[in-house]
């Protein structure tokens, strides 16, 4: 699904991924751990296609093509969602209006016909109640107002909705509260198909109780310096990211 | 890959490609402009004495006026010798024949807009009739407003089939001197609309699509003037989404409105001047006068604007709450773009006793343009329990671009209450990233964005306007991405 080589990326002057490699196939869910400004929300970023990175050197192969060619909305209509770190607020713009934009873009790239509006509303209906949103989130504006954990509860729904083929959750976990923790998860474990492929940025073990990643990357300084199964993550939530960075120098 | 606000300038400077320019008139008067001038203009209407009168005592009171400074654009002086004051309708034979003669680009346009077949050809200027049969339309909806007893026509046939109504009304709510482009104005206006609603009527229809369908070209300097007697209601629409060019680059109109009591007029415009190229060569200036006057008891005037043309726009919609109870609003978007100037806004005056008026004017600036609003409440000291409410928010996209705020209040009466809020916003880069991410183009994000920001307005406006202003500024902000 992903094949990451050797990548490199910059913003301004400074280089914060330094020749980064991982490879996610259909059906896994990987997580991704480091310490702060390591450069997790680069990755997504970059992966997104965001246009303050420059990448400097290496391939990202997704779905079998070119990757670095497509523009960002390119990128999504092909199936891959980023859950942002800080979602934006997007005044004036209903959130239902854009959450049916961003679904009939998709379809169209796909060859659908938009999608119904009483179609609409009852799928996203449905959605909120399993993540336990009011429906009224609907009408406010794009993230306009909304709580810390209200964001991540939208960005889950808009992903529920979009269905993607690779989703990226960037720290979706903090701020939620225990019970849109669990929610959050279950939607993503209804994701977990074998076509999809899941990637986790978190910084905690909680998330990870929840959703079950079949790898666990420690990334350090722009690079991934260990890799391992879900007790990576139990080793790291007892003996700190400095065991992992000696290990890799040492 | 192309988020960063460089581009989000590209975005909004889409050329303008769909004017078309006007074939030169045959039946002109030489530039300049003295007392001859004015009465031959009067002459040629075969105007009544106390027009031509009337006319005369403008110019004489324009010739000692000097040309305002004070808005917040800039341009080279007017050379008001060089404009020729009177052109005569141009014949058929100078237009093009049919749709086919039209530049296809312009035809693009129409149909993104969303234009109705019928009226593309009018608006791109093809002698209609020879064309397809508007008249049979036309006369329907004029069998139906004279049922109702309504009189809407060209203001010259107004004055020569209701004079009696023209000298009544006509200057009654803005004065030839009120100032400079009035004086103007009322000294050698040409052609215009004139709209008398009886007493309790409400009028059958908007008074739009036969506008639409009939108006000759508007001219430099247009003159409507609408009056709602009693009781009475009717809504008007003027302007149109499609693109104007005009080799007059000075326009200057003026609308009266009057409401007697219990009389309602919404007045609704949209307008999509050429605004000049990238570097504002070429663009109109718009510099209007429109104010209503709600002469009787509980009247009301609405003015509901959407502006995207014009190198320079000067432009202050204005309400007089004169009857007691009489409520006065005013919703706008102006969109100003690369080098427009855009000095808008409105003038409330309350001098009833609880008059109320609102206030929601909606600035985009894009590009290197500048946009005002200017704003004054004025409210004297009888105006007992007035008052109003103004919100001005303002929409930067890009960064070289500016928004001015100068709103003015002049509260005379200490029981009043006028609340006055203002926001400024931008397209942030991130916010475009979050849609593309999405899988919404950059340019349909920048359009859903400002829908969002123009909502409240365009809700004021009647449903297919409203639809045609949307389509209108998504047009008007389309990139030159792709
Ligand atoms: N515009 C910028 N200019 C310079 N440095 C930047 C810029 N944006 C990000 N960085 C730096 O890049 C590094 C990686 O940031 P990134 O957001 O990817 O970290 P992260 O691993 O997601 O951290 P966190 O766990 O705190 O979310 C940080 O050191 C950050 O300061
Ligand atoms: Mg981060």
């Amino acid at each position: 699904m992903l094949e990451i080589n050797n990548l490199k990326a910059t913003i301004g002057t400074t280089e914060i991924l330094r020749g980064l490699s991982l490879s996610v196939k259909a059906g896994e869910v990987h997580a991704i751990m480091g310490p702060n400004g390591s450069g997790k929300s680069t990755l997504a970023q970059v992966i997104a296609g965001h246009a303050d990175y420059e990448v400097t050197d290496g391939t990202v192969t997704y779905k079998g093509s070119n990757l670095l060619e497509l523009e960002p909305e390119e990128r999504a209509r092909e199936g891959i969602f980023l859950s942002f770190q800080y979602p934006v607020e997007i005044a004036g713009v209903n959130n239902a209006y854009l959450l049916k934009a961003s679904m009939n873009a998709k379809r169209k790239h796909q060859g659908l016909e938009e999608i119904d509006a009483f179609e609409f509303l009852k799928l996203a209906k449905e959605k909120m109640a399993l993540l336990g949103m009011d429906p009224k989130f609907l009408n406010r504006g794009v993230n306009e107002g909304f709580s810390g954990g209200e964001k991540k509860r939208n960005e889950i729904l808009q992903m529920a909705m979009l269905e993607p083929s690779l989703a990226i959750l960037d720290e979706t976990d903090s701020g939620l509260d225990i019970d849109a923790l669990r929610a959050v998860a279950e939607g993503v474990n209804s994701l977990r198909t074998p076509e999809r492929a899941i990637i986790l940025v978190t910084h905690y073990q909680r998330l990870l109780d929840y959703i079950e990643p079949d790898f666990v990357h420690v990334l350090s300084e722009g690079r991934i310096v260990r890799s391992g199964d879900k007790s990576l993550a139990l080793q790291l939530e007892e003996k700190g990211y400095d065991w992992v960075r000696e290990a890799a120098t040492g | 890959m192309s988020t960063d606000p460089d581009n989000i300038d590209s975005i909004v400077n889409r050329r303008y490609e769909h004017g078309f320019v006007t074939d030169i008139a045959t039946d002109t008067m030489p530039p300049g402009l003295d007392e001859n001038v004015v009465r031959a203009i009067s002459a040629r209407k075969k105007e009544p004495e106390f027009l031509l009168e009337w006319r005369l005592r403008a110019y004489r009171q324009w010739r000692e006026m000097q040309e305002p400074d004070w808005a917040h654009v800039h341009y080279p002086p007017i050379d008001f010798e060089a404009i020729s004051y009177y052109a005569a309708p141009k014949s058929d034979d100078e237009r093009p024949k049919s749709l086919e003669e039209v530049d296809p680009k312009l035809l693009e346009t129409y149909d993104k807009l969303g234009i109705p077949l019928h009226e593309r050809a009018r608006l791109a200027g093809v002698a209609v009739d020879a064309v397809f049969d508007s008249v049979s339309v036309a006369t329907t909806f004029k069998e139906r407003l004279s049922e109702a007893g309504v009189i809407f026509c060209p203001f010259s046939e107004a004055v020569t089939n209701h004079p009696e109504l023209v000298q009544k009304y006509l200057g009654s709510v803005v004065p030839q001197r009120d100032n400079f482009y009035a004086a103007l104005n009322s000294a050698v206006f040409s052609e215009g609309s004139f709209v008398y609603i009886p007493k309790g009527v409400r009028c059958p229809m908007e008074l739009s699509t036969y506008f639409r369908i009939n108006a000759a070209n508007t001219g430099q300097f247009e003159r409507t003037l609408i009056i709602a007697d009693e009781g009475s209601h009717v809504s008007y629409l003027e302007g149109c989404t499609a693109p104007m060019r005009d080799e007059n680059q000075l326009h200057a109109a003026v609308v009266e409105l009057v409401a007697l009591k219990d009389a309602e007029i919404k007045y609704s415009t949209v307008q999509n001047w050429y605004p000049g190229d990238e570097n504002g060569v070429g663009g109109i200036y718009n510099f209007v006068t429109k104010r209503g006057d709600c002469r009787g008891a509980n009247s009301k005037i609405s003015w509901t604007q959407v502006e995207t043309g014009s190198a320079i726009t000067w432009k202050y919609p204005s309400c007089l709450l004169r009857g007691d109870n009489s409520v006065g609003e005013f919703y706008s978007v102006a969109v100003a773009n690369n080098y427009q100037q855009a000095d808008t806004g409105t003038k409330m005056i309350h001098i009833g006793r609880n008059t109320s008026s609102t206030i929601v004017s909606k600035g985009i600036s894009a590009g290197n343009a500048q946009n005002a609003y200017r704003g004054l409440v004025r409210v004297m000291p009888q105006a007992d329990g007035a008052r109003n409410h103004t919100q001005c928010d303002s929409l930067l996209i890009g960064k070289n671009c500016g928004a001015h705020t100068f709103p003015y209040m002049e509260i005379k009466n200490p029981g009043a209450r006028v609340e006055h809020e203002a926001t400024t916003s931008k397209i942030s880069a991130d916010q475009l990233f979050y849609c593309r991410q999405r899988g919404i183009s950059e340019e349909d994000a920048v359009n859903m964005i400002v829908n969002g920001f123009c909502k409240e307005v365009f809700k004021e406006l009647p449903m297919e306007f409203a639809v045609e202003a949307q389509a209108l500024l998504n047009v008007s902000l389309e990139g030159a991405v792709g």
